[in-house]
């Protein structure tokens, strides 16, 4: 059952994140990886909102299981970030590069902080 | 992940023409996942530990995927669900940006400053640091091997790339 639930809700996560990748990628082009940045700061809030809500007591350990181990774990990704970050330094956009790394661990950490907040507005 | 695999798919935009990259992707995601689920209850992280096993798992992915694509860069004729499968699939949901986040904002919540912020420079310059080596190392592999090919089949490109 635990298996199933990280299961199911990575599959959700890794077909959402392919489909807002793509969506993101059509509107704005495939220069700098505004996709994977996207879905990366999407998953931060939500993990960051359930973590707070599992705090709470307002959320039990499937539902961490499904939605944060699986869905938010298979939503965001390090290794497509890293690796589109590599590919911007070789490609000559060093500080896009940078600029990249920095974006999103700070609006990373951003949105956990803004969901935790969250959490504790709704449920502490 | 910059050019998809699916340019051919891409000028007919028909959900029919793109499902099976979507379930590849999800196949792929469940499989990385539980990997990473695995690692996380064979290695789990104490509270207020540092997470090792997160840590682990991300720059792994990130070595792995420094191989994948120059393979499949240097591959001639990769299948087209290869990269959907492996790269974003199983990769992208073997690591994680969302645990690493919290993970991050838990340590300096918790006061360990310096802890938190070790914790969040190392991951990112090690997941760099992995993904540019697999990669190098790869690709001087693959460059050397063809390189023999050529020389043992007296050159010609037939001799090329495995």
């Amino acid at each position: 059952m635990t298996w199933l639930l990280v299961v199911l809700g990575a599959m959700a996560g890794a077909a959402l994140r392919h489909l807002t990748d793509h969506a993101v990628r059509a509107r704005h082009g495939a220069v700098f990886p505004w996709g994977t940045l996207t879905v990366n700061v999407a998953g931060c809030l939500v993990l960051g909102l359930l973590t707070g809500a599992v705090a709470a007591g307002a959320a039990g350990p499937r539902l961490q299981l499904l939605l944060g181990t699986g869905l938010c774990g298979a939503l965001t990704t390090y290794s497509t970030f890293s690796y589109e970050t590599l590919r911007l330094a070789e490609t000559g956009s060093v500080r896009h590069a940078a600029a990249n790394v920095t974006a999103s661990v700070a609006a990373g950490l951003g949105a956990v902080s803004a969901g935790a907040a969250l959490a504790d507005t709704l449920w502490a | 992940m910059p050019p998809l695999p699916t340019e051919t798919l891409r000028a007919r935009p028909s959900w029919r023409a793109h499902a099976p990259v979507v379930a590849v992707v999800a196949l792929g995601g469940g499989a990385g996942a539980a990997a990473r689920h695995a690692a996380a209850l064979r290695w789990p992280t104490p509270a207020d530990g540092f997470p090792w096993t997160t840590l682990g798992v991300n720059i792994t992915g990130c070595a792995m995927i420094g191989v994948l694509m120059v393979v499949i860069a240097e591959a001639r004729t990769a299948h087209p669900l290869v990269r959907p499968f492996f790269g974003t699939g199983l990769l992208g949901g073997f690591t994680t940006f969302s645990a690493y986040a919290v993970d991050g904002h838990t340590l300096l919540a918790g006061g360990g400053g310096g802890l938190a912020l070790t914790y969040l420079a190392v991951t990112p310059l090690a997941a760099l640091g992995a993904v540019w080596a697999a990669a190098s190392a790869t690709r001087h592999t693959l460059g050397r091997r063809a390189v023999a090919t050529t020389q043992r089949t007296g050159g010609g490109p037939r001799g090329g790339t495995p």
